[in-house]
């Protein structure tokens, strides 16, 4: 009991050592980040460069603010669609990379195909994917997937084939059936390895999304970002790719939170 | 009791009318061309704790994988309590200890023992008594962990992990325990602490023992006979007698005649 008390105060005293490592380590870059802000505006101010050409960071905050309707408004439809590109695309990969794993003709069959895929630049596709699946929503929630899938499906085999040899001769010792092996043991131990996909695929599916709404699309991030620059409304540019880069760090952290609660141990493979 | 010319008989502390826990008569197996096992024969009756040692590759991990079925015989026959290795493995008559821990990481140590009681249920009913009458607890309080059940692998030291390795062996009842230089990536102070712990456990349990270790010392202390393979091909040299009595004590290391087996063990394996 002891010793249980002096773990969990000894715990406490390294989450609270936790909070002031990462005080004492953000300062730095927070002091580095207001700085270049300060220039920024100085520089813009002092050498008077136009609006149109480079904002200072007081007027994109301002617009910020201002436009918070609008940008909202945009918001909702690329989260909706790198949401749903998200899971789409990681399901895919999923279910594909299960697939791989049992069966090595299919794996030899497809996997070609699915680097082939990869290979094709996501701009030069979702042009054609904007032809086939129209303006709507569709198109940038199928670019928003492709754009996950590579990732999440090299990863997803890496990870179900992580067991080690001792861990499958264990699962023959006590008469395991394929399926008890894949459900108790292949499929946790791929899970450090997905979410390790998942943090990439949450940042890419935005980009994904945005590059969808370039091509055509009358509402979304991406849309407004090629309507300000249209109009030289340099600060609602910078403010419209502000709020991108934070739909991406939503999902990212969102990722990151799923991943603490669901894989609590610590892998032996990687680390 | 005597059965006949058989080559290696290793005699427990248990005999009886039962048959003997292992039987092994002509042996081989071969990994493509070359034969990783030739002609191996050999008796271990119920009850009996033999060591293997032998130099490396020469096939001492692959004779415990053709005991527990996870390598095909390409001659002879081995029978296991009677019955053919893979009725034995269904039967659960034997567990496996490997080197590594195999522990899965996500789960508690309490939940690493009871990992063979939820698979391979598909066999559960050719396994008279499928679940031992030690509960997980039991188990884990046996190997001197009790108080860490809820503990992760990763909360464990190597030692620690090989224990829990070693209580979920025991979970299911086995009567044969096959152990893989089980402690061979221990330090060796661990290692002592368990080889005194796993001949408690054998003395408590009556179990069968076959334990391929590459240290001498090891093989001496545990074993009351002790097995020499020979490499290219792997075939048994020699089934030296340890004749040291038990209970053992780690100061019996010091001993002249520890010294003499151990000596002569290592001339052995010289020219093995």
């Amino acid at each position: 009991m002891n010793i249980d008390k002096n773990d969990t105060s000894s715990k406490v005293a390294k989450n609270n050592s936790v909070i002031a490592i990462i005080f004492a380590n953000s300062w730095l870059p927070i002091l580095a980040v207001i700085m270049i802000f300060v220039i920024w505006e100085l520089v813009i101010l002092i050498f008077g460069v136009p609006e149109y050409i480079a904002p200072t960071p007081s007027a994109v905050l301002e617009t910020l603010i201002e436009e918070r309707t609008l940008l909202f408004h945009n918001f909702l439809p690329t989260f909706f669609e790198s949401v749903a590109g998200f899971f789409v695309g990681n399901l895919f990969a999923v279910v594909l990379a299960i697939a791989f794993v049992h069966n090595k003709m299919f794996e030899k069959a497809f996997f070609p195909i699915a680097v082939f895929v990869n290979t094709i630049p996501i701009l030069a596709i979702a042009p054609i994917l904007v032809l086939m699946f129209g303006n709507g929503i569709s198109a940038k929630v199928i670019i928003a997937a492709l754009i996950c899938f590579f990732p999440t499906l090299v990863n997803m085999v890496r990870g179900l084939e992580s067991v080690s040899p001792e861990m499958i001769e264990l699962g023959r010792i006590l008469s395991a059936t394929k399926s008890e092996f894949f459900w108790k043991i292949r499929i946790q131990s791929s899970l450090p390895f997905l979410f390790s996909a998942l943090k990439i695929a949450s940042t890419t599916c935005v980009v994904g999304a945005i590059v969808g709404e370039w091509i055509g699309a009358d509402v979304g991030l991406g849309s407004l970002i090629i309507e300000a620059t249209y109009n030289f409304r340099s600060p609602l540019l910078y403010a419209t790719v502000i709020v991108s880069s934070g739909l991406a760090v939503i999902l990212f952290v969102s990722v990151t939170i799923a991943e603490r609660l669901i894989v609590r141990w610590k892998p032996e493979h990687i680390s | 009791m005597s059965k006949g010319p058989i080559s290696s008989r290793i005699t427990g502390n248990a005999g009886g009318a039962e048959p003997p826990a292992v039987v092994m008569k002509d042996a081989c197996v071969r990994f493509g061309d070359q034969l990783a096992l030739e002609d191996i024969s050999l008796t271990v009756d119920e009850g009996a704790f033999i060591t293997i040692l032998g130099p490396s590759g020469c096939g001492k991990s692959t004779l415990l994988r053709l005991v527990s079925d996870l390598v095909p015989t390409d001659d002879g026959e081995i029978t296991i309590f009677g019955n053919e290795v893979e009725t034995a493995r269904l039967k659960r008559e034997f567990s496996f200890v490997f080197q590594d821990a195999t522990l899965l990481p996500w789960r508690s140590a309490i939940d690493n023992v009871r990992l063979p009681l939820e698979i391979g249920v598909k066999h559960a009913h050719k396994r008279p008594k499928a679940v031992s009458n030690l509960s997980p607890e039991d188990l884990l309080e046996l190997v001197g962990l009790k108080g860490r059940e809820n503990a992760l692998p990763h909360e464990l030291s190597g030692g620690m992990r090989q224990r829990v390795a070693i209580a979920r062996a025991l979970i299911c009842k086995p009567r044969l325990l096959l152990m893989d230089e089980p402690f061979g990536a221990l330090d060796e102070i661990t290692r002592d602490h368990l080889n005194e712990q796993i001949l408690r456990i054998w003395k408590e349990t009556g179990i069968t023992i076959m334990f391929v270790t590459h240290s001498i010392p090891e093989a001496i202390f545990l074993g009351q006979k002790v097995l020499m393979l020979e490499s290219d091909p792997g075939r048994v040299r020699e089934l030296v007698d340890v004749g040291l009595p038990y209970p053992r004590e780690l100061s019996m290391r010091e001993t002249p005649e520890f010294n003499k087996i151990s000596r002569y063990l290592r001339n052995l394996l010289e020219t093995c």
